[in-house]
C-alpha cells in the first residue's frame, strides 16, 4: 500500500477581523498616512496548526472534531480551494471532493441541463455525462421533472439530482464534507450504499462528519482534530470512544436550577438540578441512543413535606409530549424527606430515544398532584446523539422517528426463504465487513 | 513518503501554478465551454425576443448616435455613411463594454462554486468572454447586411478580420480578469465601472473620427487601447480608412500589456480568493 494523500506540516491562518477593506478604508488609510505608522497587531486565527498526515489507498478514513476545529479547513486545503500559509499536501490520483451536494446549480437551468454543468463543474467529461445521463437521471427518480427547471425543485429534489451526479462519478479519491447531514432518511440510505459501493472497489474515501456512528461504522481509521491540530489517529472505536468521553468532560456539569425565575409551585422542594450519568457514575452531556443513563434529580427541601412525588416531561423541540413520568406512576410512596439537599436516581437501562435533544421539565406535587411544591418548564435539555442500537451498519438518526423499540425481525414465515447467514450477507455486500 | 509518481501536489511555490497551468486549462477546457453555454442558457431564458437582443442593444445605439451625431451635428465620417462608420466600431465596444460588465462580477457571483469546488478560476471570466462572442457574431450579421445595403466597397483588408477580433477578444478578456480578480476584494468596482464605460466610449473614436482630435493629442489617445480595437475593425472593413501605424501599432502593443497584465493579476489574487470572497 502506498500513501494516496499526504499532507506535511500543514497549517493555515485567517486574519480575523478586517477580512475585506473597502476602497474607501484604504485611501482613508492614505490619508491619514497609516502605511507611515507601525502596524497594529493583527488578530489572527491558525485554523490548522502543523497538521501531517497520510492516507493510504483504499483506506478509508473519517474525521471527526468539535465545530471549528478545522476539520473543513483541512479538506479545503486537499481540494485546492484554499491554499495554506505553509506545508504542503499531495494527491496520487484522480480525485473529486464533494464539499456540497449539488454545486453550481443554476435555477434557471432544467435538471437535464444542470446535470452537465454540474458534472463538468466536478471533473466529469461531458462524454461520459452522455454516456451515463439514463442512469443518472433513474437514480434520482426525477424522470418526470427532467427538463424543468430546477428553480421549481423542492429542496429535497435538488439534493436528489446533485447525488445522483455525484454517484457516477468515477474518482480514485473521494473526499466528502458533511454530505450525511442533509436530506431524508431514504437520501441517507443511498448515500451510505454508495459510498460503501466505493469503499468495496478499494477506492479511497477521506470524509468529516458529525455524524459519529457513521465514522465508525464506514471507517476502520478515524482521525481526530481538535483546534487545528491531529489529536488523535487510530482505529475508529478508539478514537471515537475517547472523543465522547473528551465531550462529556468539557461540558458536563450540573445543570444549576437553583437560581431559575421560571417555576411554580409553593416552594417547599426546589429543584436544584438534573445530571445525566453513565452507570460508572460520569457525568455526561451527550447521550449516544441506545445507552444506559442515570437521572439524579437534586432537590432541597425547605419545608417538611410528607408523600411528596417527583416527576418530569419530556418534550421533543417541536412540542410533541414523548414521556412523562414520577415516583407515584411507579408506586412508590415516599413518607417524608429530610431538610435540605438530596439527589433521587431514575436508572434507564436502555435510552430508546434517537438523535435528537429533548426538553426536560421537572416537578414535584403532593401524592395527588392536587398541590405543586415546584415546577420547571424546560428545565433541562437532554442532547441524544446517532447511534446504532439495532447493531447493524445502518446509522439511525433523528430522521427515523423519536423512539426506538427493542426489537427482532423474525423470517421463518417468510415462504421460500433461504436462511441468510453471515457469509451470504457479506458476499452480497462485501463493504460491510469490517475487519 | 512514497514511490509513486505525485499526480499533483501543492506547494507553497508560485511555480506550483505556472507549470501545470496549461495542461490543466486545456483539461478544463470542456468548463469552459460550459460556463459559456450557462451564461447564453441563462441570459435568453424567458426573453421572449431571445438573441435578437444581440443585435437590437447596438442598432439601438447606432440609431441613437446617427440621429443626434450624424443628422444633427453632421459629423464627419471619414467619407463612410455615418451609421456603418459608428456601427463598425460600435461592434467591437458593445462587445468590450458588456462583457468586461458582466465579467467584473464572474468570480462573486459565482462564490458558491469558488469556495466549494477546485477548477481554474480564470475560466469564469473567460466564460463570460466567451458567451459574448455569439451576440458578438449576431449583431455582425447586421453590419454585413449594412455593408451590402450602402455598397461599399471592401478591400482585401477584409481578410484580417480575424486578427481585429483576436484583438477585441485579448483586450476584453485582459480586462475582465483584472475586474474580475480586483472586485473580489472591491466590490467598488461595480459601481464606479458604468462611468468609466461611459468615459471610455467618448474617450475612444468611436462615435466620431480620429481626424476629428487635433494631431497633438493623438499620442496620448494611442495610450487607450480601445481605439487600437475599435480602428483595427475600420481598417478592415471600411475602405480607404486612414491609418496611422505607428500609432495604432502603440494601442495594439498596449492591448497586449494588458491582456498579460491581467492574467498575471488574476493569477496572484485567485489564491485567497476562497477566503475574501
Amino acid at each position: 500500500m502506498s500513501a494516496a494523500i499526504w499532507v506535511e506540516k500543514l497549517s493555515k491562518q485567517y486574519k480575523l477581523g478586517h477580512a475585506n477593506p473597502t476602497l474607501r478604508d484604504r485611501i482613508s488609510g492614505m490619508m491619514t498616512l497609516d502605511f507611515l505608522r507601525e502596524k497594529p497587531e493583527e488578530e489572527t486565527l491558525w485554523a490548522l496548526r502543523n497538521v501531517s498526515l497520510s492516507v493510504q489507498h483504499g483506506e478509508t478514513v473519517g474525521i471527526i472534531g468539535r465545530n471549528g476545529a478545522g476539520k473543513s479547513t483541512l479538506l479545503k486545503i486537499l481540494s485546492k480551494i484554499t491554499y495554506p500559509t505553509s506545508g504542503s499536501t499531495g494527491i496520487d490520483g484522480r480525485v473529486i471532493s464533494l464539499l456540497e451536494v449539488g454545486t453550481g446549480f443554476h435555477e434557471e437551468l432544467t435538471g437535464r441541463e444542470n446535470i452537465y454543468l454540474n458534472g463538468s463543474i466536478l471533473g466529469m467529461p461531458k462524454k461520459e455525462v452522455k454516456r451515463q445521463l439514463d442512469a443518472i437521471v433513474e437514480f434520482s427518480g426525477l424522470e418526470k421533472f427532467i427538463d424543468t427547471p430546477i428553480k421549481r425543485f423542492s429542496s429535497g429534489m435538488r439534493l436528489r439530482l446533485g447525488f445522483a451526479v455525484a454517484a457516477h462519478l468515477d474518482p480514485d479519491i473521494l473526499i466528502l464534507d458533511e454530505v450525511l447531514a442533509v436530506g431524508d432518511a431514504e437520501f441517507q440510505k443511498k448515500c451510505l450504499d454508495t459510498i460503501q459501493k466505493l469503499r468495496a472497489s478499494a477506492r479511497t474515501i477521506l470524509f468529516v462528519s458529525h455524524n459519529l456512528a457513521a465514522v465508525e461504522n464506514l471507517c476502520e481509521r478515524c482521525i481526530w482534530i481538535d483546534h487545528g491540530e491531529v489529536h488523535m489517529d487510530g482505529k475508529s472505536q478508539t478514537v471515537i470512544k475517547d472523543y465522547m468521553g473528551s465531550m462529556r468532560k468539557s461540558t458536563a456539569a450540573v445543570m444549576d436550577l437553583g437560581e431559575t425565575q421560571n417555576r411554580r409551585g409553593n416552594g417547599k422542594i426546589r429543584f436544584q438540578g438534573l445530571e445525566f450519568l453513565s452507570p460508572e457514575g460520569i457525568p455526561q452531556k451527550v447521550i449516544r441512543a441506545g445507552d444506559p443513563v442515570v437521572m439524579r434529580f437534586h432537590y432541597r427541601v425547605h419545608e417538611p413535606v410528607s408523600f411528596p412525588s417527583l416527576g418530569f416531561r419530556m418534550h421533543t423541540e417541536t412540542g410533541a409530549l414523548v414521556t412523562e413520568t414520577s415516583t407515584s406512576h411507579h408506586g412508590i410512596y415516599i413518607p417524608s424527606v429530610a431538610l435540605g439537599t438530596g439527589y433521587l436516581d431514575l436508572e434507564i437501562d436502555c435510552l430508546n430515544l434517537l438523535a435528537a435533544k429533548y426538553a426536560i421539565s421537572l416537578w414535584a406535587t403532593n401524592q395527588n398532584g392536587s398541590l405543586v411544591y415546584d415546577n420547571v418548564e424546560n428545565a433541562v435539555t437532554l442532547e441524544v446523539d446517532a447511534a446504532n442500537p439495532y447493531g447493524s451498519n445502518f446509522v439511525i438518526d433523528g430522521r427515523f422517528g423519536i423512539v426506538f423499540f427493542p426489537q427482532k425481525w423474525d423470517l421463518t414465515g417468510m415462504s421460500g426463504h433461504v436462511q441468510s447467514t453471515p457469509d451470504t450477507l457479506m458476499n452480497s455486500n462485501e463493504s460491510l465487513t469490517r475487519d | 513518503m512514497s514511490t509513486t509518481p505525485i499526480v499533483s501536489t501543492m506547494a507553497l511555490d508560485r511555480g506550483y501554478m505556472r507549470r501545470d497551468s496549461m495542461a490543466e486549462f486545456w483539461r478544463y477546457r470542456e468548463l469552459l465551454y460550459f460556463f459559456a453555454w450557462r451564461d447564453i442558457k441563462v441570459r435568453y431564458r424567458q426573453a421572449f425576443l431571445g438573441t435578437s437582443w444581440a443585435v437590437i442593444q447596438p442598432l439601438f445605439n447606432m440609431v441613437l448616435f446617427a440621429g443626434v451625431f450624424g443628422r444633427l451635428a453632421h459629423m464627419p465620417s471619414n467619407g463612410i455613411p455615418y451609421p456603418i462608420f459608428s456601427y463598425c466600431a460600435l461592434l467591437p465596444w458593445t462587445y468590450f463594454s458588456v462583457v468586461i460588465g458582466l465579467a467584473s462580477n464572474s468570480v462573486t457571483n459565482n462564490h458558491s462554486l469558488v469556495t466549494k469546488v477546485y477548477f481554474p478560476r480564470v475560466l469564469l471570466p473567460a466564460g463570460t468572454a466567451l458567451a459574448g462572442l455569439l451576440d458578438f457574431v449576431v449583431a455582425s450579421l447586421l453590419l454585413v447586411g449594412m455593408i451590402i445595403y450602402y455598397h461599399l466597397k471592401v478591400s482585401w483588408l477584409i481578410l484580417l478580420t480575424p486578427l481585429a477580433v483576436l484583438l477585441m477578444v485579448l483586450l476584453t478578456l485582459g480586462v475582465s480578469m483584472f475586474l474580475a480578480a480586483i472586485s473580489v476584494r472591491y466590490r467598488d468596482v461595480k459601481y464606479v465601472l458604468p462611468f468609466v464605460i461611459q468615459l471610455l466610449l467618448f474617450a475612444t473614436p468611436i462615435i466620431y473620427p480620429v481626424t476629428m482630435v487635433p494631431k497633438r493629442f493623438r499620442p496620448i489617445l494611442a495610450l487607450n487601447p480601445c481605439w487600437g480595437m475599435v480602428d483595427s475593425f475600420r481598417a478592415c472593413l471600411l475602405p480607404n480608412q486612414p491609418v496611422d501605424l505607428k500609432l495604432i501599432a502603440v494601442s495594439i502593443g498596449l492591448t497586449f500589456v494588458v491582456f498579460v497584465g491581467g492574467f498575471l493579476y488574476f493569477r496572484n489574487s485567485e489564491k485567497s480568493f476562497a477566503d475574501i470572497i
